[in-house]
């Protein structure tokens, strides 16, 4: 079987598995992390949202062949690794989302904040501001619809990133 | 204050105002014996709300105005709230197991609230989890209706200041005061010197060697510190971090992911695999079974399940709507409706009618249908999210052919329920699976088999006939026809045993009917003065997979209500505002709506093409009105986004409601919120499509839920003031009053009305996915799509 080696949260990781499989089960069911939710499996619901290299993407929709051993994949799990965080310190966005207490049943907030971190971060490559209508390209589902706090922590969020 | 019979005395435990200057009552319950200090509170008797007042050309009272479905769940759950325990631990700590499910609506936060209260505990020192299946208390574990804090309310605190009197009592000896000159405060006794003890050094002192009556009184509304102050929810930490563990997430060895292959018309069952072998050699694949609601497959990965589920040649027995569509079942919903009995009026009146059809919708929460088995030859274990455990138990020691007692059900917190989680269906599914392969099973349900196999809200009709003359109405008429609603869940059997509680006359009325139409008639409530008032259900077809989705009947005829009620304004020339202030009946209702009209600014001048809309809505013990304002704008209604339904946008949403005694405002305000997202979609974009047997939805790109770019960008909740001093339901309560609130400001903004809800039904805006494989290709150009 071939070994897949890539950076999860900072560390180097090997597995035994077939290319084919999706990152998202190399995550879930052979790495044991769990932050990033399953809900679709095509790339339509965002509850698996994480980072590759800084940016989101979906694991649900990447083969882990498709992964070099350098490509540095973040999960809700390693976020606060991601600002330097001490131990037991969360993002910044995280706090916000704590603080607007968003989560409902809380099965699509990781993905969410995942989301949210790399909408801001990529408003600010762009040079601009956070706008109303930036909000309304979030695509990521939450069917307890905590939609308007979510609104309300990105803004926050997003400023305590700057 | 006096005890008769081993019952609480001086008043009523259901919804209604006890109001000041009632005594306070003393209630009666247990400390446990064992080695720590574990009470309970015996509540057996209650009395009922009285109706409400009448103004206009009164309508007598309808059921729920007498006795509602809180009110019977309430008591169903009564006799054996002494079996609900509270323990003080020796680390000072409280622990209550509620028999109710966590899905997301906070109760664990609130239920931690309220004990924090009654045991002058810090509100950290309170732990609250959820109780396994426990068929002792028969009726009293069923997570349904927004009923928990109605039906456990008063229990919880009950086994609380029976623990904290017994910790008082502990402490006096300790202390060597008499109880009355000792005070509690954040988990500590203290005597007049100054000196104190701790809970939990009273813990064992404060056991009892064996089980003792005891009668309290419960704390003094004025006493409260936590109930009433905004709180955030207790797992919210763990729900950010990633750390809050779903059933999926559980560490159960062995238990390999699993899915099913499913037949590609609705309910078809499986005749026979006929590529096993090949099947049995694809990557990761350990095991395959038939069972009866497809062929299952256990692989390393949920990936490997999917590759060997769309590899799969099945041959399928026939479903249950073979060659139907909407347009069958409409039909045959019409050929089952009851007519509208015109009634007697004078000449001069005349009539407002109306008529909508409602399309199939989706219960599913984000996390899909999913249980984890473990079946043993003389035993069985199941994690899953379940509002019914009991249930769940009985039925799948009978499919395993086992006792109740060999099958353990472990309650997990579910990612979402609205009505979904209330069947086990997933359950009994996987104690099946892990039965035919002998092995433990981690199974999960594609998101394709949820809107196509999974249980839906049943398509219905509704029609309404409204008499009016001159500033009057006369009478109001209201048919429901549905397909029928699945309640075999078990509130069935809790009315059936429960029934005989209601007050006489509630009795007489639901004598003879079946449990829909009790449910029905328990939860219907028109909230106006309109005459002669009568809302019936009749339902037909019991061909789908049905359930009772976030409040049930109300969103469906609460929007064909709202409707009429603006439309008879337009006769008497009221605006929707002043018909509903002439004829509302209650005053809690009244209040609601004066919250939203005033400060959502009601009668601003919109630009053409947008409008506000304005609907109210009673139930669980309390009310909502809701005000909106939308743009049907060509640009704003033609905006294109990318695999998305874009149509008319509430641009601001505000939300009133009397939620009886809060106990957590910002949990309230939460619900408020999500309850608008889902009436939203029901009104505007999210709808099942039967077409040829089947559904055409298989995910979140075909069913329209409420996403970003539909959401109102302002969003305001009022919580109103309330007189009553019992908590109501939240969790269902604001569906209903947005969806009519939506629909509403939508026939103002467009001067048309729909005659089908959603509003975008009628035209398909996807390509639907293959039914042969049942489920969709996993993609592998997700790289594209990084930002
Ligand atoms: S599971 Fe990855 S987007 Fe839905
Ligand atoms: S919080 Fe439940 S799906 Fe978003």
């Amino acid at each position: 079987m071939p070994k897949q080696t890539f950076v999860l949260n900072g560390e180097p990781v090997t597995v035994d598995v077939e290319d084919d499989v999706r990152v998202l089960w190399v995550l879930r069911d052979l790495l044991g992390v769990q932050g990033p939710k399953y809900g679709c499996g095509i790339n339509v619901c965002k509850a698996c949202t994480s980072h590759l290299n800084g940016r989101a993407f979906n694991p649900c929709s990447v083969r882990v062949g498709d992964l070099a051993e350098e490509d540095r994949v973040t999960t809700i799990e390693g976020l606060p690794g991601e600002v330097g965080a001490d131990d037991g310190e969360l993002h910044p966005m995280q706090e916000a989302w704590i603080d607007r207490d968003v989560p409902q049943c809380g099965y699509c907030q990781p993905g969410q904040i995942m989301a949210a971190v790399a909408l801001v971060k990529k408003v600010k490559r762009e040079g601009r501001t956070l706008q109303e209508s930036d909000l309304d390209t979030i695509r990521n589902i939450c069917r307890c619809g905590t939609y308007t706090r979510i609104r309300e922590a990105v803004e926050q969020g997003s400023r305590a990133m700057s | 204050m006096s005890i008769s019979q081993g019952r609480s005395t001086g008043g009523s435990t259901s919804g209604t105002s006890t109001g000041a200057g009632v005594g306070r009552r003393s209630f009666l319950g247990y400390v446990i014996g064992g080695s720590t200090l574990v009470a309970a509170a015996d509540l057996a008797v209650q009395a009922t709300a009285n109706p409400a007042h009448a103004g206009g050309v009164p309508s007598p009272p309808q059921v729920p105005e007498l006795y509602d479905l809180e009110d019977l769940q309430t008591d169903a759950a009564l006799p054996t709230s002494a079996l609900i325990t509270v323990e003080i631990r020796e680390d000072g700590t409280a622990h209550f197991a509620i028999p109710r499910m966590e899905v997301g609506q906070g109760i664990t936060t609130s239920t931690a609230m309220i004990l924090a209260d009654e045991l002058d505990l810090p509100l950290s020192k309170v732990e609250v989890t959820l109780a396994p299946a426990r068929p002792e208390l028969v009726f009293n574990q069923l997570t349904g209706g927004s009923n928990t804090t109605v039906s456990t309310y008063t229990p919880i605190r009950v086994a609380a200041a029976i623990a904290r009197k017994a910790l008082l009592d502990a402490a006096a000896i300790e202390l060597g005061y008499a109880v009355t000159r000792l005070k509690t405060y954040k988990g500590l006794v203290e005597a007049p010197d100054g000196a104190t003890v701790s809970y939990g050094d009273l813990s064992a002192k404060a056991a009892a060697s064996s089980t003792q009556q005891v009668e309290v009184e419960l704390k003094p509304a004025a006493d409260r510190k936590v109930v009433g102050t905004p709180r955030n929810r207790d797992d919210a930490r763990a729900a950010v971090t990633g750390r809050k563990q779903f059933t999926m997430d559980l560490d159960v060895p062995d238990a390999l992911p699993t899915m099913i292959c499913r037949a590609p018309t609705l309910n078809g069952t499986p005749k026979a695999l006929n590529n096993e072998t090949e099947i049995l050699r694809m990557p990761g694949v350990t095991h395959v079974a038939l069972v009866d609601t497809g062929v299952a497959v256990r692989a390393r990965t949920f990936g490997q399940c999917i590759d060997a589920v769309r590899a799969m040649d099945v041959d399928w027995n026939p479903g249950t709507a073979e060659g139907e569509s909407d347009a069958t079942i409409l039909k045959k919903l019409r050929q089952a409706e009851i007519p509208l009995a015109v009634p007697k009026v004078p000449l001069l009146a005349t009539t407002v009618e109306a008529d909508f059809a409602f399309a199939f919708r989706s219960s599913a929460a984000l996390e899909p249908n999913c249980a984890i088995a473990d079946v043993r030859d003389d035993s069985a274990e199941i994690w899953a999210g379940l509002k019914v455990p009991i249930l769940a138990q009985e039925n799948i020691a009978q499919e395993l052919g086992m006792r109740v007692d060999q099958v353990k059900v472990n309650v997990v917190t579910g990612g979402g329920s609205f009505g979904h989680k209330l069947f086990s269906d997933a359950a009994i599914e996987a104690a099946k699976t892990s039965r035919a392969m002998g092995v433990p099973v981690r199974l999960m349900w594609h998101r394709a088999d949820e809107p196509r196999q999974g249980r839906l809200h049943p398509m219905c009709t509704s029609r309404v006939r409204a008499t009016v003359l001159g500033k009057n109405v006369l009478t109001f008429e209201q048919r429901l026809t549905s397909v029928v609603t699945d309640f075999s869940h078990g509130l069935g059997e809790i009315i059936s045993s429960t029934i005989d509680e209601a007050p006489t006359e509630v009795g007489r009325k639901l004598g003879g009917l079946g449990f829909s139409e009790t449910i029905f008639t328990l939860t219907q409530e028109l909230p106006y003065d309109f005459g002669v008032v009568t809302q019936l259900l009749s339902e037909t077809d019991d061909s789908f997979n049905t359930g009772s989705m976030r409040n049930i009947y109300s969103p469906d005829t609460a929007v064909a209500s709202e409707l009429v009620v603006d439309q008879i304004g337009r006769k008497m020339g009221l605006d929707p505002l002043e018909v509903r202030r002439r004829f509302v009946k209650s005053d809690v209702v009244r209040r609601c709506l004066d919250t939203v009209a005033r400060e959502g600014r009601w009668g601003r001048r919109m630009p053409k093409g947008m409008a506000q809309g304005i609907a109210v809505h009673k139930e669980y013990k309390g009310a909502t009105a809701v005000l909106v304002e939308i743009d049907c704008r060509p640009e704003t209604v033609n905006r294109k986004i990318r695999k998305a339904v874009t149509g008319p946008r509430v641009t601001k949403a505000v939300i009133a409601v009397d939620a009886g005694l809060v106990i957590n405002p910002r949990g309230v305000e939460a619900q408020m919120q999500g309850g608008f997202m889902d009436g939203l979609a029901l009104t505007l974009t999210s709808s099942c499509h039967l077409e040829d047997g089947h559904f055409l939805e298989a995910s979140w790109d075909n069913y329209f839920y409420t996403r970003q770019w539909n959401v109102p960008p302002e969003v305001e909740v009022h919580v109103v003031e309330s007189d009553s001093e019992q908590p109501g339901g939240v969790g269902e309560a604001a569906v209903g009053s947005s969806a009519a609130a939506v629909a509403c400001a939508y026939v103002r903004a467009t001067k048309k009305m729909p005659a089908y809800f959603p509003i975008n039904h009628a035209e398909l805006s996807f390509e639907p996915k293959s039914f042969v494989p049942p489920v969709p290709a996993s993609p592998t150009d997700g790289l594209k799509y990084t930002y």
